[in-house]
């Protein structure tokens, strides 16, 4: 075992994913950072610190700095992917999906579909998402609960460093096209990552915290919140499963459904807006499957039906807390 | 350089191929028969083929909505292609991509797309391998005079001339960008190669209804973007012998505007009067070619008329790899 951070995990495994396969490859907007500046490439490497060292290792036509032309860095992406290279794209931020929609959605996630079956398209699309930096509406979305509706698109959303470790080598070595989201506010978190090329399956959950008296279902950034509240009601005797996603395409039903005939109560934690949202999916996933376990309404927690605010005490508002995830799990164990 | 009696042979068998594919389809479609969208075309056989007869199949294009040329000229199966656009379970892409969605990326033919402007940037990525490669191989983007003003083209152009990537943007002026004019749609004087050049990429220009004038051109072109030094483009101006799609009814076009293009500015009247009057081939070489296009043709659309249609579970296969 190591001691790293979340964002050391990303670009340690990008690094040696690049050692491992020489067609992956990386592009992105200031991912070596300096280009064509008095400073010199790296003089920057990266504004999320993410792809540091990889451009004096691995050199220009492997580690791609672009303009700021997120089509094109997404087109790019599906045009090396489909020429038998794995690249990893990175936007900046996941709100930049807005301008880079069609090559996501239209374009590569598409591709096996569209062409009978006969042609893969192993991408990688990396994103820093999530409030909690006050950087408002345009730089702080979770993106995830439009990505994870699109067929063809898997979409990972890890919570420590270990599973940035384990998500990252299987989405760099997956044959379809893996959207990869990092909360910019885990960026800095330190946790324990095995040793070894070990590798986390997509589709199957993680168990954080276990109890038989409610199920809390959640992912990134949100999911420590979750383990707080587990934690402090384990105190009062209070049990919960906390479930970490990891993966919201592929959706590990099973796991949440086999907990939830446990427990009988169901809450979900989620930074996406509410409106056909994963929270809504799941909770209506349980209703139709789980419904006869059922001892309370399952209960979606997320932020409002508006922007994401600017000003700390809106954005921490905005944001699903501890408080309110504590007392949507105390309405559902009071329920009857 | 003079061409081969084979490759002229073979240069305007496969412009005859796409010609008689389309004008088929053009009748068939009336049948019913076809489902969805379809744009042919017609018209336009002397850029396809004029420039991939230069390319391998490590070269990559990437095509758009009116993307049956490009397929064909890149060696697309005809019986494949004519049972995909009849939503054949046989068909190239299984009946799941129609004529707007006909790929083969095992023969560099990284798709035909129904988003105008989407191409580009892909082509660009395609470059980019052959670049790291540093095989020698390029990719190409056909876009039209509609594509031409999508933010993707101009963002494609920009990173293919920051990242030296070996992408040839191909600019087809049929004159429509689906119903509007060029006059009006374009607003660089009607030149759309003078926007690349502006990016910072040589560009050529060129009469896209003479094959040979395209042949030629392309073979400079290729020189210089084999050889490292970054994208480059050409505008070929050319025709669509069809509207749109097919069931426009064209009241744009100008009175006689289609009978005057299909007479002086059709590419195989052009290359059969230049073949013949050179003496390189004779009417009878070029006779013999169309009847044995046509049949082939007859015998793709009863192939496709008769091929296995898909069954309700194929909805299902190949979204992922796995899942």
């Amino acid at each position: 075992m190591a001691k790293m951070m979340y964002r050391e995990a990303v670009v340690s495994t990008i690094a040696e994913e690049m050692e491992r396969d020489e067609r992956v490859v990386m592009l992105g907007e200031d991912i070596v950072g300096g280009m064509g500046t008095a400073g010199g490439p790296e003089a920057i490497g990266g504004i999320w610190s993410t792809s540091t060292g990889l451009f004096g290792k691995f050199g220009k036509n492997r580690v791609i700095d672009t303009p700021i032309s997120e089509s094109a860095i997404i087109g790019a992406a599906a045009g090396l992917a489909l020429a038998g290279k794995r690249p990893i794209a990175e936007l900046m931020f996941a709100d930049f999906i807005g301008v880079s929609l069609d090559q996501i959605w239209n374009q590569i996630a598409k591709f096996r579909y569209m062409f009978g079956g006969k042609t893969k398209c192993p991408a990688v699309i990396r994103m820093a998402y999530g409030a909690g930096y006050n950087a408002a509406a345009q730089h702080s979305q979770s993106v995830h609960q439009i990505l994870t509706g699109f067929p063809g698109l898997k979409v990972v959303m890890p919570s420590t460093p270990a599973d940035v470790k384990g998500l990252l080598r299987t989405a760099i070595r997956d044959d379809d096209p893996v959207i990869f989201l990092e909360h910019k506010a885990l960026y800095g978190m330190s946790g324990e990552v095995p040793d070894g090329d070990f590798t986390i399956p997509f589709g199957h959950a993680r168990l954080s915290r276990a109890g038989e008296d409610v199920t809390i279902v959640s992912s990134g950034l949100l999911l420590g919140f979750c383990e707080k509240v587990a934690d402090k009601l384990a105190a009062e005797g209070i049990g919960c499963d906390v479930i970490d996603l990891r993966t919201t395409s592929p959706l590990d039903e099973e796991a949440i459904i086999d907990s939830v005939e446990v427990t009988g109560r169901l809450v979900v934690v989620d930074e996406a807006p509410p409106r056909c949202g994963l929270a809504g999916d799941i909770c209506a996933m349980v209703a139709e499957k789980a419904f006869a376990s059922l001892k309370a309404p399952p209960l979606a927690i997320t932020p409002p039906h508006t922007p994401i605010p600017f000003a700390r005490e809106l954005e921490s508002a905005y944001l699903p807390s501890t408080d309110k995830i504590e007392a949507a799990v105390r309405k559902v164990l009071g329920w009857r | 350089m003079q061409l081969s009696r084979e490759a002229l042979l073979r240069a305007y068998r496969q412009m005859k191929v796409i010609r008689e594919f389309e004008e088929r389809l053009h009748v068939e479609i009336q049948t019913g028969e076809i489902a969805g969208f379809t744009h042919l075309y017609s018209g336009q056989e002397a850029v396809a083929v004029g420039v991939c007869e230069h390319l391998s199949v490590d070269d990559k294009i990437v095509s758009t909505h009116r993307g049956h040329g490009h397929c064909l000229a890149k060696g697309c199966d005809v019986n494949g292609m004519m049972k995909e656009i009849w939503g054949s379970r046989d068909g190239l892409c299984k009946g799941k991509g129609g004529s707007m969605h006909i790929a083969d990326v095992e023969l560099g033919m990284l798709g035909a797309n129904g988003i105008v402007g989407a191409g580009a940037p892909i082509a660009v990525g395609a470059a980019l391998s052959a670049k790291i490669d540093g095989n020698g191989k390029i990719a190409i983007a056909f876009s039209g005079d509609g594509a031409c003003n999508q933010g993707t083209t101009f963002e494609a152009m920009n990173m293919a001339v920051v990242t030296e990537a070996p992408c040839i943007f191909i600019f087809e002026n049929n004159h429509y960008s689906e119903h509007t004019g060029v006059d009006y749609a374009v607003g660089t004087a009607k030149d759309i190669a003078s926007r690349a050049e502006a990016f910072g990429m040589p560009v050529w220009r060129a009469d896209g209804t003479d094959f040979f004038a395209v042949y030629e051109t392309m073979r400079e072109v290729l020189e210089y973007a084999r050889t490292g030094k970054g994208p480059a483009a050409v505008e070929f101006d050319t025709e669509r012998f069809f509207g749109h799609f097919e069931g426009d009814p064209q009241r744009y076009r100008g009175k006689g505007e289609l009978d005057r293009i299909r007479e002086e500015r059709n590419c195989l009247i052009k290359f059969r009067a230049s073949v013949t009057s050179a003496k390189l081939l004779t009417d009878a070489d070029l006779d013999a070619i169309d009847k044995d296009v046509l049949d082939s043709i007859d015998a793709a659309v009863e192939a496709a008329r008769a091929a296995d249609r898909p069954t309700p579970q194929d909805v299902l296969a190949d979204v992922y790899i796995s899942y």
